[in-house]
């Protein structure tokens, strides 16, 4: 694997950044050196993004050269996190009011709705990481085949755990918003819920199956 | 108990923000002017990170169910209680009954009240913040809206020798007594994706003054001015973002990132506006004008020294306020 870089982002952040084109071996690094970093001294936050890490830290008390010497040593020790992440199910209703795109994405794809769905709910998934949103899970493992790109115009409000998929990913959002993804289902699990611990149905890491609760075509 | 009279614009209670969950993309939130709040939680001795009401613009209204210590921080947004003028920085007690209000703001935009013992709603993922996008924290996840009721904490801390002094005040830093009108220079380190732009475009982004749009708010401010293109375009991955990055998308006008910004983006980030200038920079007026002066970690760490003393200074300050004689 090739060395990564390490950057600063202002004068409190630092990015080590891969390089490497999204591979789940690199992300499993990443999160073995994020479960570590979240403990060093001085670190306020570790956020896993797509083949990247960044870490916030107090300015006052460090200069953040000795973080990165950590960071860079972190990856050296080549571990990767043995966290094979929770299995999370998550039952959707294809199709109809829950996913109006579905249609769309038949059309694009060549595929009828029912051989979407069959393929949609085949694959498991696995959660690289969170961001948008809190819990909106970045999730890698869908068929090619799905792929569909993204509407010509966002709508204005995707419902609550609506189910999507926007060029060669796929997702759900946790909290209403504008989005512009292929809605093709919709989910009544809440993925977002500030009073419990943790917070998020999702971790960066876990893996994740939807499973067809219905489907209207 | 603090009653909403009038809520004005966007206002909502908010402290230093949640750190330690971006990794589930639960964002900082908490004040954008975090100066103003730290003075403003000082003078009436709360700890600075005390919950306190973000009120942005006017004109607003509220009275107090109790008595208890009001002080103002920000922007002068010409206040009175009770019809009595109250100036920013400066603290007095208040009885059950009166009543504050809020003008417009003469410069500025934001201004912090904080009252004794903080406002106390519960907090969520160790914060009092609003985050507005997840509908959390603060008051019911939203903003204040007429006839909300907000409860304060511990009102009369007899411990604390602030409550014995009658009305007194502080002299805030300089900037807030500016000159609104004219260009503010704000400090901004390079960011990793610097070398994305050409030399000339680099030249265009320090030489250049920027607009604020009023397309802007809490998440993010944008502006206006020339194009800034990248030299070669190519989806970056999506990576951690913070308050202060400033991105450019393919339009080529910068947006910089503020307290509610999202976790992660995928934008090449030109710059990053140090700590020290977030607080400045929150207070221009949408369509007034600024200008990114370049400058290195040293050179922000040290101003965040400066401000940490002076805040040091007036804590020290209301350890030796006495009962007046």
């Amino acid at each position: 694997m090739t060395q990564p870089v390490i950057q600063a982002l202002g004068e409190n952040a630092l990015i080590l950044n891969t390089g490497a084109s999204a591979t789940l071996e690199c992300q499993q690094r990443l999160w073995a050196i994020a479960a570590k970093a979240a403990h060093w001294p001085h670190v306020r936050d570790v956020v896993p993004g797509m083949n990247n890490l960044t870490i916030l830290f107090d300015p006052l008390a460090s200069d953040g050269l000795q973080l990165a010497e950590k960071l860079q040593v972190a990856w050296d020790s080549d571990s990767i996190s043995q966290k094979t992440g929770r299995k999370v199910d998550i039952p959707v209703v294809y199709g109809g009011d829950s996913g109006p795109d579905l249609e769309e994405v038949a059309r694009h794809t060549g595929l009828s709705p029912a051989e979407i769905v069959k393929r949609h709910t085949a694959a498991e998934y696995i959660v690289y990481f969170i961001g948008f949103q809190p819990g909106f899970p970045y999730l890698g493992g869908l068929d090619p085949k799905l792929a569909t790109p993204r509407r010509s115009e966002p709508r204005l409000l995707v419902p609550a755990g609506s189910v999507g998929i926007g060029g060669s990913q796929t997702g759900i959002y946790p909290a209403a918003s504008p989005g512009g993804w292929q809605l093709i289902g919709r989910s009544e699990l809440q993925l977002f819920d500030p009073d419990a611990s943790p917070p998020t149905l999702l971790q960066p890491g876990d893996r994740v199956r939807f499973v067809a609760s219905e489907v209207i075509a | 108990m603090i009653k909403i009279i009038r809520a004005g614009r966007i206002n909502s209670v908010q402290d230093m923000g949640r750190n330690g969950f971006r990794h589930l993309g639960i964002c900082q939130s908490g004040a954008l002017d975090r100066t103003a709040l730290a003075i403003a939680n000082l003078l009436v001795g709360n700890p600075r990170d005390g919950a306190a009401i973000e009120f942005t613009l006017g004109p607003c209204e509220l009275t107090f169910t109790v008595d208890s210590r009001i002080a103002l921080g920000g922007a002068d947004f010409g206040a009175t209680l009770d019809g009595q003028p109250l100036l920013p920085w400066w603290s007095v007690r208040v009885r059950a009954g009166q009543t504050l209000k809020l003008n417009a703001a003469r410069h500025g935009m934001r201004t912090y009240l904080a009252v004794a013992g903080g406002i106390n709603s519960a907090a969520q993922l160790g914060s009092r913040s609003t985050d507005l996008q997840a509908a959390f924290g603060g008051h019911g996840g939203r903003a204040l809206t007429e006839g909300d009721g907000l409860s304060a904490g511990a009102l009369d801390n007899p411990a604390a020798p602030v409550h014995h002094a009658a009305a007194f005040g502080v002299r805030a830093p300089s900037w807030y007594d500016a000159d609104d009108t004219e260009t503010l220079a704000i400090r901004v380190i390079p960011g990793p994706e610097y070398d994305l732009f050409s030399a000339a475009t680099q030249k265009t982004f320090w030489n250049s003054s920027w607009t604020l749009t009023p397309q802007s708010n809490r998440m993010g401010f944008r502006l206006s001015g020339p194009e800034l293109k990248i030299k070669k375009s190519g989806d970056l991955l999506s990576h951690g973002v913070l308050p202060g990055v400033i991105q450019v998308p393919p339009a080529g006008q910068p947006i910089v990132l503020m307290a509610d910004a999202q976790t992660t983006g995928g934008y090449p980030k030109i710059g990053v506006v140090i700590g020290a200038d977030l607080a400045r920079l929150s207070q221009l007026r949408f369509n007034r004008t600024l200008q990114f002066v370049e400058a290195d970690a040293d050179a922000a760490r040290a101003a965040l020294r400066d401000e940490a003393l002076y805040l040091q200074q007036i804590e020290t300050a209301m350890h030796w306020l006495r009962p007046a004689k």
